[in-house]
């Protein structure tokens, strides 16, 4: 026996098939063997949950003090001298036995199941399993498949009880609504009756299961796994940045599993973003140039007509009333290349400041670029994150997902100060609802010294004190507040001078800003916002460093969305083109919206798909889209990664930066960029914030999980270089694998970069890899001149909104499934969206004297909506919660009740009978 | 079809503050759910989640794990004759199938008018009165084919109503909660 010490040692050895392998105290068997290159069979373990030691397959011999014995590798930890033999006799004989007994009931119907080809149980009969089943008698039959849920379909015969997908929706997701039903041989995987599987994260289960028992309904008879190809790719339906293989056949896109990227996706996706894929090979998806003939037609037209029709109008704009009467609104749906490129073309060529990727629905870009940034492993790692965003399981499932697996199995503290509690709220330490549009005042109660804490009217000061208790004694290094727009029917004034109050009182607190369009935060780095350049650079700081380069900068900062709606509106604005945005959905007035789009004299959109606003504009122009180009995108944390192509473009569709060199040219000009890595080391050569993102370690094989910019602004636990080819667990999540050996391997799409040289930028981004520090942050303006600085004075806590005591507050959030266009052209998804309602409490309710389902009229100033009324008491006293985008596109719905002018929206509730009730 | 009546509602709250989680309850809830009714309804186990703070898939996935909870509608007294080894080797089957003959059901099945269920069970530890016959967790043996028949006469006829309650409640559950205690008769579970 080894010497009896009070430490725990750091390091064990253990024996592994006759081979010492050092291993951590704690750490499983069938990981320590793993590292050591000796695979053991399994089913149940997964790398990503909790063992269960359910199937046995991992049966292993173990040599202990009363002699040797089989144990599961997945439940026992390996000890100091321990002897391990995974493939003796009596071990092989073990995983024989389990792999006969797993296949006496299974059906066996490889020829026809979605996982033949890629599935553990067929390759672990094979390498260990008998040849032969002893089995004669008949097998069990079950109807199949049932529906666990919309988008679940449950084959019972093939279940081998693995219990994979019950851990994960319990553990991972926590909504276990799937659980074994029954015992012994009569077990199955079962909802609970009349009710559906329609957790967010359902895909997950069928990504997961060793066998063939879940299929999804969008996969299910798609394709074989030799007919797959795939790349590795980042899924850009919000701003996560999940890794994904996107898998084709035939050249349509079929399925998307989640990569396991240690820092962002874990493996895990949402599924929206695993079967929005449906949207690429949509019908209605745009694929040749558009132009408004005589008579008010849209009909195709050859792409040079369509461009010169484009650089007409804007000439005609630029002669009349000059650049300032042009703006551009859009761009989050583009890769970073794009927006540079479009950041570039609007300011050097058309000569306009006017561009806002943001549609009245997030935060200054000031404010983003400049806030201490987290990292979204910095979040689940630190002591307390203060939520105060909107419900991130609707905006950001996957982040929903890390934070809750932190607070739930890793201690993390979750202070929830939405306006209406969110997800987490039931792990939450503490949850302290801030009144719609007051936040600011929360936080100042939340900041403020022991004895000083001032009262916050509407708040209950026992939730301050709860919250405050969770904070006691923290230091502010270890807090992480999440900060983004909380309700799109308040003012984006006091998200601001919320977040600033939170960035003075706790100095070296980090701050991940959840805003929720897929490249929103690369659209703000490439300086698609008013007065921000490339790099994090405002328009004054960087007239000396880009001028030059650019050849042209416009004098003084331009106008916002809101801004350029309203100049529209107005008269002002002469040309306006759309980068992929859609104000008449997205925008938080449709009223401001459509008074804009109507009035602007010339209206371009850029798109794939068409929208509401899109079927307004005089030129339509086609993008290519997900999956459908290279380039970059950047994450919540601003986490740069690759996209990559699997599927051609419909039509004659082209990259958004093509887009916007050819129009350079038309315009006189030349943006100077021919290839994507053309554009990428001009962003690194003239964006500071980019500097040392190189192109290979950004665009190189190593960079597949990203690079997180600015590099050094981050303590990077790991070094910026990582495996060139990362490692595929093929039981862990089995389509990655089998397609990697029998289809186009996942690097296949990565290594394609036309001009690249791969060998030479992996040297290029080793050296980038070096020389970082290991510890502490530095400031990311360090060394890195005109870079934008938190200046916390310019986010002032806006006045108290003035609400009269008859009507509600407003808060208007975002849910997974609305009615906005990606979601609607993916048949899979289309029919979740749920059916609009205004939440509120049963008190409510019972004052107007109406019941949860029946009809009100919802009446702001501005307009009103007839919704059936929900009782809901997790909504706080005074509040009324509607779901924006809840409704078809071409009706009015939440949008159209807010003001973007006013702190706070808010509403009356009456009666279809006209009789008024909510007196707050 | 209902859900927990106000009763049962107080008394599991009550059962519910003995744990320190409160899915520790389940269990016992699930007894307490079954003495309405004699099997679990939707509606109870809805409640049952509300209460433990588990989803109903759980509730159910625990449930149907045991014997001795019921799923489905049962008969207002439950057979359970034992056919383990020393019962079977006293006619335990012989008594089986006299029941299945006599009451008209097969093993598993409930008599049309709601009286009976017969049930096949393993080993309830009452050897020492092969052949066992369990009825609403109260225990009757030795029984064989004549014994088996006055049992369920008087049953029928009522004469047990004082030994047997219809839809026991285990009595630890009901001890906890102040129910009243069963009367004795046979042995307790």
């Amino acid at each position: 026996m080894a010497d009896v010490t009070l430490a725990p040692p750091a390091e064990v050895t253990v024996v592994i098939d006759g081979r010492e392998v050092k291993a951590q105290p704690g750490e499983l068997i069938i990981d320590a063997a793993e590292r050591a290159g000796i695979f053991i069979p399994r089913f149940c373990y997964h790398p990503r949950m909790k063992p269960v030691g359910m199937c046995r397959m991992c049966l292993v011999e173990l040599s202990g003090p009363r002699g040797p014995s089989l144990q599961p590798a997945c439940f026992v930890s390996v000890a100091d001298g321990q002897e391990i033999a995974t493939a003796s006799p009596a071990a092989r004989k073990a995983q024989e036995g389990v792999l006969e007994f797993l296949l006496l009931n299974h059906p066996l119907d490889c020829p026809v199941c979605d996982k033949g080809g890629e599935c553990p149980l067929q390759d672990q009969a094979v390498s260990h399993g008998p040849a032969e089943s002893r089995f004669i008698e008949e097998k069990r039959h079950f109807a199949k498949p049932i529906a666990l849920g919309p988008l679940t379909l449950l084959d019972r015969e093939r279940c081998i009880q693995c219990a994979r997908c019950t851990r994960f929706a319990e553990e991972i997701a926590g909504e276990p609504l799937i659980d074994f039903f029954g015992r012994g041989d009569e077990i199955e995987v079962a909802i609970f009756p009349d009710r559906e599987f329609t957790s967010y994260f359902s895909g997950n289960t069928v990504q997961i299961c060793p066998v063939g028992a879940l299929t999804s309904v969008p996969y299910r008879f798609r394709s074989r796994p030799w007919d797959l190809e795939q790349v590795e790719t980042t899924c850009t339906y919000c701003a996560v940045g999940c890794r994904v293989a996107l898998q084709s056949s035939a050249g349509r896109v079929v399925r998307m599993l989640g990569v396991d990227s240690e820092p962002v996706n874990q493996s895990w996706l949402c599924d929206r973003g695993r079967y929005g894929f449906e949207s690429i090979h949509a019908p209605e998806r745009l694929g040749e140039p558009m132009l408004r003939f005589e008579g008010g037609d849209l009909q195709p037209v050859a792409w040079h007509e369509a461009l010169r029709e484009v650089a007409a109008g804007l000439r005609q704009a630029l002669s009349t009333a000059g650049p300032e009467s042009i703006g551009v609104i859009g761009g989050a749906r583009l890769a970073n290349e794009d927006q540079y490129a479009w950041s570039k073309l609007a300011r050097s060529v058309i000569g306009t400041d006017n561009v806002d990727a943001q549609l009245g629905d997030g935060l200054p870009a000031e404010l983003v670029l400049s806030l201490p940034q987290a990292t979204i492993d910095q979040a689940c790692g630190a002591k307390v994150v203060v939520l105060l965003a909107g419900d991130l399981r609707e905006e950001l499932p996957v982040l929903h997902l890390r934070l809750r697996t932190a607070a739930a199995h890793h201690g993390l503290k979750i202070v929830d100060c939405s306006p209406v509690p969110t997800a987490l709220a039931g792990l939450a330490a503490a949850t302290v609802s801030s009144r719609p549009g007051e936040a600011a005042k929360l936080a100042a109660a939340l900041v403020a010294p022991p004895g000083e804490v001032p009262e916050v009217e509407g708040v209950a000061p026992t939730a301050i004190e709860s919250a405050r208790e969770a904070l006691l004694g923290v230091d502010p290094s270890q807090i992480v507040v999440v900060v983004g727009r909380a309700s799109l029917a308040e003012s984006a004034a006091s998200a601001s001078a919320t977040a600033a109050i939170f960035a003075t009182a706790w100095p070296g607190a980090r701050f991940l800003v959840a805003l929720r369009r897929a490249n929103v935060r690369g659209a703000l780095e490439m300086g698609l916002a008013p007065g921000m350049l490339p790099g994090r650079v405002p328009l004054e700081a960087g007239r000396s460093l880009l001028e030059a380069q650019w050849g042209h900068l416009p004098p003084s900062a331009g106008l916002d969305a809101r801004g350029m709606l309203e100049a529209a509106a107005a008269g002002e604005l002469k040309a306006l083109v759309l980068l992929g945005a859609d104000p008449l959905s997205d925008f938080p007035d449709r009223a401001l919206a459509t008074r804009a789009l109507e009035a602007v004299p010339f209206l371009v959109a850029i798109d794939t798909h068409p929208s509401v606003s899109v079927l307004l504009a005089d030129v339509v122009l086609p993008a290519a889209g997900f999956g459908e180009r290279a380039g970059t995108t950047t994450n919540v944390e601003g986490r740069v990664t690759r996209l990559a192509q699997k599927a051609v473009p419909p039509g004659v569709a082209r990259p958004d930066w093509v887009i916007a060199s050819e129009i350079a040219e038309r315009l006189g000009s030349n943006l100077g960029f021919d290839h994507l890595e053309g554009i990428w080391e001009e962003i690194e050569r003239l964006a500071p914030a980019y500097r040392g993102a190189t192109l290979g370690a950004v665009y190189g094989l190593a960079g597949m999980d990203g690079v997180v910019v600015p590099v050094e602004a981050v303590a990077l636990g790991s070094p910026l270089s990582s495996r060139a080819r990362r490692p595929i667990d093929p039981i862990a999540t089995p389509g990655i694998h089998s397609v990697d050996e029998q289809g186009a391997p996942l690097a296949a799409g990565l290594s394609v970069i036309p001009g690249g040289d791969v060998a030479e930028s992996e040297e290029v981004e080793e050296e980038a890899g070096e020389g970082l520090p290991p510890g502490e942050a530095q400031p990311a303006t360090a060394g890195r001149p005109g870079m934008v600085e938190l200046d916390s004075r310019r986010w002032p806590a806006p006045g108290a909104p003035v609400v009269d005591s008859y009507s509600l507050r407003l808060v208007a959030r975002r849910r997974l499934y609305d009615y906005g266009t990606l979601v609607q052209m993916a048949p899979s998804l289309k029919g979740l969206a749920e059916a609009p309602g205004v939440r509120m409490r049963l008190a409510e309710l019972e004052k107007l004297g109406v019941a949860s389902g029946d009809e009100v009229r919802v009446r702001s100033p501005h307009a009103e909506i007839v919704l059936p009324a929900v009782a809901d008491d997790d909504v706080p006293q005074g509040v009324a919660l509607l779901a924006v985008s809840s409704g078809p596109a071409d009706e009015p719905g939440a949008s159209s009740l807010i003001d973007s002018g006013e702190a706070v929206a808010t509403v009356r509730i009456d009666t279809l009978d006209g009789k008024g009730g909510a007196d707050g | 079809m209902a859900h927990l009546s106000a009763d049962n509602q107080q008394r599991a709250e009550a059962i519910v503050a003995l744990y320190p989680e409160r899915r520790s309850a389940l269990v016992p809830l699930c007894h307490l759910a079954q003495a309405e009714e004699g099997h679990l309804t939707e509606e109870a186990m809805e409640d049952i989640a509300t209460l433990c703070g588990i989803s109903p898939a759980e509730v159910r996935g625990t449930a149907s794990f045991y014997d001795m909870l019921h799923l489905e509608p049962v008969g207002k007294y439950v057979l359970a004759v034992c056919t383990n080894i020393a019962c079977m080797l006293q006619g335990a089957y012989e008594v089986l199938e006299h029941a299945e003959a006599t009451l008209g059901i097969r093993t598993g099945q409930t008599t049309p008018d709601g009286m009976f269920t017969i049930e096949e069970a393993e080993c309830l530890a009452g050897c020492d009165q092969a052949v066992c016959v369990q009825v609403n967790h109260r225990f009757f043996g030795p029984v064989d084919e004549e014994g088996f028949d006055r049992l369920v006469d008087d049953l029928a006829a009522g004469r047990l109503e004082e030994t047997v309650p219809p839809h026991g409640v285990l009595s630890r559950v009901s001890r906890e909660v102040d129910l009243e205690a069963p009367a004795v008769g046979g042995e307790q579970v």
